[in-house]
């Protein structure tokens, strides 16, 4: 069915560039554009910490983490008394609680996890728990550019937000889908306004879902409420709804596109200060901008890419059906793949764009648990339509160098890793390795790796990888 | 061999989804909705299998609701769909609200989409598309039951179908590691761990009324030396009742966050738990409306993972459940994934005393739960008790005090079965006897 006119509410204005959707984990942050020019890129190679000797001091050692320069490495480790801690670099919090989950470090390095203290939940940076005790706490998220942290929490049966220790004033009977704004300033998430009995379907289809904003909801309500979008400068909101049990829309700030679809996904802001987001239109999927589709069709798209310039678009997309790949500016690459294609990434100078697909020789067959058949569930790199010659057991996001020139990737064989540079594996395999990181001249790279029980940090030519 | 059912006065069925759904149609609004709908199908394959059926009725013997209402052809395959589509076909969509309803009636409660008829079908025409078309229709029309419905409302709200919060599923798996700790030394249940070689996923009563089966999942996954992690995000729930209620774009959308999760935390397979209707929504249905032809990352049912984990020796069984019991094969699992061998031989390994139901593994009768039919909630139980006597008599004739249901509509259905029937048997899940089944090394076990 084509897409309907249905409302003549207009979009306001909008700024600045496009999302990270939620399975894009890889995403270049914005640390700002020094951020590896500070790192040390002349050491060739630091024994940061003997993690084997962590396994023999606790009870228990979760899994490892690392800072993005590679100074630190941490871990969630359970005394013997059955409390719990946070190990940096082979140095113990003091303070102990009863459970942690969901560490991380922060882009400026610092350790962030959740904790449980006497039953109450909160965050804890660097040690230091923060003031505000919650019920329970999830969803730990830091901004884009670091600076604060988020969380969804839930106290006295009201659910909500906290976002740098200061927690929304409203509660909500759900808050899901938490967005930060890149200035890590606001959060928005999509919030349900009212409990319902149980089976209630007419009063649900009647709409008790909305978009609110630092805690503020929006004045209308939809049946549905899902993905979410700042606009880089924070200040409007993009969502993705449904109206009614078969009409989907994209709501900014609280109006609606002029046109509903029978499917959407999650809008993001582009660089004209506009709107985009995938929709489902009679002939299949395609972007619409600002509610006028700009592709396609295809039988998918998912939602799109940006270049650094906001010149270029780029997409999944299904040109035939379960034949995946990337198309730029509309126009798929020939070579598709039978399993997946993941999100695109831009070289920084925007002229690039490359990918990780999984192919299947017989993607019919579908492998089981213990065994793999040969030739399916292959992972790999595709760098402006052409993938590698190597393929791999898993592969990580691609990182572009600085010119653009060199494509690397954390890859898996057999069970160990090596970084991958434009197709090849690298010579040394690592028992554990975290994403490559290019330095300013895009001439070393760094590698943040276990081996041996321990775990190093290394700064590699790019000819000796 | 005959049993013997609770006699109850037969009232007539009052579902708020279906009464207030056809109170809102028009002529105009059935007509428009059908002939859209109907167009947007694109209609090769509905017009190849309503062309081709010439009407035999051979289909008839394969319905367990034919059969326990002793050869009613209303209840036969074919006649549900003279009921419904060619209902629909014959009037081109100009049908009444009191007939829509009926319509809707008979494609939510009186057919579990188990596609034991297409194997009876001389053409193998596959009559639960038929019927799942109708389905399309009746949500369309908003004529759908209200329990269902409901399912499908809390999966798109929450992305799981028993409108869990996030940190209900979070602590849940919580409390089953705290639980399991007791008695296996550090059991973990690793909470978004990047790289692990499995997801593991469930459904969402699991977390809800039945936490015990993640223990037991956890257990399983910790002496077998599993790599494995859940979600602590959308998309740990694979099961998908808007595949049922007829809303694809839900489902799609379900099954999305679920390839999602498992792409985003880089894991090589999904493992599933004991669910049928979730393996028929990850594996054919919910991943083809979004345009995988196939799962983007593959998924493997309990049945096969135990299987392996038997064969391979990666777990050990030392402790056989002696009581008889028997195997309830699920339809979307045995017809829909040929797991019948592969079941049997868990069920062997770990049962001292296993017999075989007749007819089984793809022939099996289908439990009359799935496909929706339990969603649709209290109203239509005993009309779901008396579509299945069948069942009754063939697991009574096996002489089984325990019947093994890997599927969770299954195991609900069967209970029900069992209980209305006065059958003296009770259901358990494989995992339920397998994890009593294994050997724990010593130095596994925790300290007491």
């Amino acid at each position: 069915m084509e897409a309907t006119q249905k409302s003549e509410e207009k979009v306001q204005p909008i700024s600045k560039q496009g999302i990270p959707s939620p399975l894009h984990t890889a995403t270049p942050l914005d640390r700002g554009k020094d951020a590896e020019s500070r790192m040390d890129w002349d050491t060739k190679e630091k024994m940061i910490a003997n993690t084997d000797e962590w396994k023999s001091r606790y009870a228990e050692v979760r899994p490892f983490n690392v800072s993005e320069d590679g100074e630190k490495i941490g871990a969630v480790v359970q005394n013997d008394d059955e409390t719990f801690t946070v190990c940096i670099n082979g140095n113990p919090w003091e303070e102990t609680y009863e459970k942690i989950w969901s560490f991380k470090f922060t882009n400026e390095g610092k350790a962030a996890c959740l904790v449980l203290k006497d039953n109450a939940w909160t965050v804890a940076l660097d040690g230091i728990p923060w003031n505000e005790k919650f019920d329970y706490a999830w969803n730990l998220q830091i901004a884009p550019n670091g600076r604060s942290i988020g969380i969804n929490i839930k106290k006295d049966d009201q659910y909500g937000v906290c976002l740098g220790d200061k927690p929304w004033v409203q509660g909500f009977a759900d808050v899901r889908n938490l967005f930060i704004s890149s200035d890590g300033t606001k959060a928005a998430a999509s919030v349900a306004v009212k409990r319902l009995a149980e089976a209630d379907i007419f009063n649900f289809q009647k709409g008790v879902w909305t978009v609110a904003v630092n805690g503020v909801p929006w004045d209308k309500n939809f049946v549905n409420v899902w993905g979410l979008a700042f606009s880089p400068d924070g200040r409007h909101v993009a969502a993705e709804t449904r109206i009614n049990l078969y009409d989907y829309a994209v709501v900014v700030d609280g109006n609606m596109w002029p046109q509903t679809y029978k499917c959407v996904c999650e809008p993001c802001f582009t660089a004209k200060n506009n709107v985009i987001a995938p929709v489902k239109i009679a002939k299949g999927w395609t972007l619409a901008l600002d509610g006028k589709p700009i592709w396609g069709p295809f039988i998918q798209v998912w939602p799109p890419k940006f270049s650094s310039d906001g010149q270029k678009i780029a997409a999944v997309v299904a040109s035939e059906f379960g034949r995946w790949t990337i198309a730029v500016d509309g126009s798929a690459w020939k070579q598709t793949f039978s399993d997946t294609v993941l999100d695109p990434v831009f070289s920084p100078d925007g002229k690039r764009v490359a990918a990780i697909a999984k192919e299947s020789k017989d993607p019919m067959n579908m492998g089981s648990s213990l065994h793999s058949i040969e030739g399916n569930d292959r992972w790999t790199i595709v760098v402006d339509g052409i993938p590698w010659n190597q393929d791999f057991d898993m592969i990580w996001d691609p990182v572009f160098s600085p010119d653009g020139s060199t494509v690397a990737a954390k890859a898996e064989i057999n069970g160990k890793y090596c970084v991958a540079v434009n197709g090849k594996a690298g010579k040394k395999m690592f028992d554990a390795l975290w994403s490559p990181v290019f330095s300013p001249r895009g001439d070393k790279i760094l590698v943040r790796c276990i081996g041996g029980g321990k775990y190093y940090r290394y700064v590699v030519p790019l000819d000796e990888i | 061999m005959a049993v013997a059912a609770e006699k109850k006065e037969v009232k007539k069925i009052i579902d708020l989804g279906l009464e207030e759904g056809a109170k809102k149609l028009t002529p105009e609004k059935i007509e428009i909705t059908i002939n859209n709908a109907l167009a947007a199908m694109g209609g090769a394959r509905l017009d190849a299998y309503v062309s081709t059926c010439i009407h035999c009725g051979l289909c008839s013997e394969a319905c367990h609701f034919y059969l326990s209402h002793d050869g009613d052809p209303h209840f036969s395959p074919v006649g549900k769909v003279k009921q419904t589509m060619w209902e629909i076909l014959k009037n081109k969509g100009r049908v009444s609200p009191d007939s829509v309803k009926k319509i809707a009636e008979i494609a939510y409660t009186e057919c579990n989409l188990c596609r034991r008829c297409s194997m009876y079908c001389p053409f193998g025409i596959d009559i639960a598309y038929i019927i799942s078309s109708v389905r399309r229709i009746c949500h369309l029309l908003g004529v759908t039951p209200q329990y269902l419905q409901d399912t499908a409302h809390s999966h798109a709200a929450t992305m799981n179908q028993m409108w869990l919060k996030q940190d209900e599923w979070i602590d849940t798996l919580f409390w089953q590691e705290d639980d399991y700790r007791r008695e296996i030394k550090n059991l973990t249940i690793p909470l978004d761990k990047e790289g692990a070689d499995i997801m593991y996923s469930v459904i969402g009563p699991e977390p809800k009324f039945l936490a015990m089966l993640i223990g037991n999942a956890a257990k399983i996954m910790n002496v077998a030396g599993i790599d494995w992690t859940f979600p602590s995000f959308d998309g740990w729930d694979n099961s998908d009742m808007a595949m049922f209620s007829g809303d694809q774009e839900i489902m799609g959308r379900v099954k999305r966050a679920h390839f999602e999760a498992a792409m985003r935390l880089k894991v090589k397979r999904i493992v599933m738990g004991e669910c049928g209707h979730a393996f028929r929504s990850v594996y054919d249905v919910g991943n083809r409306w979004f345009g995988w032809k196939m799962p983007p990352v593959p998924v493997i049912h309990a049945i096969q993972f135990y299987y392996e984990l038997i064969k391979e020796g990666r777990i050990k069984i030392v402790k056989k459940f002696k009581e008889p019991v028997t195997l309830h094969d699920p339809c979307n699992v045995m017809r829909g994934r040929g797991l019948g061998d592969m079941a049997r031989y868990v069920v062997n390994a770990i049962c001292e005393d296993f017999r075989d139901m007749s007819p089984n593994k793809e022939h099996n009768y289908c439990c009359a739960a799935g496909g929706g039919v339990i969603n649709c909630g209290p109203p239509w139980k005993l009309k779901r008790m008396e579509g299945n006597r069948v069942k009754a008599e063939q697991m009574k004739a096996t002489g089984a005090r325990v019947v093994i249901t890997p599927c969770h509509n299954c195991h609900s259905g069967i209970e029900d079965i069992i209980g209305y029937y006065k059958l003296g048997m009770h259901t358990k899940f494989i995992s339920d006897i397998l994890v009593d089944a294994i050997e724990v090394p010593e130095s596994m076990k925790a300290k007491k």
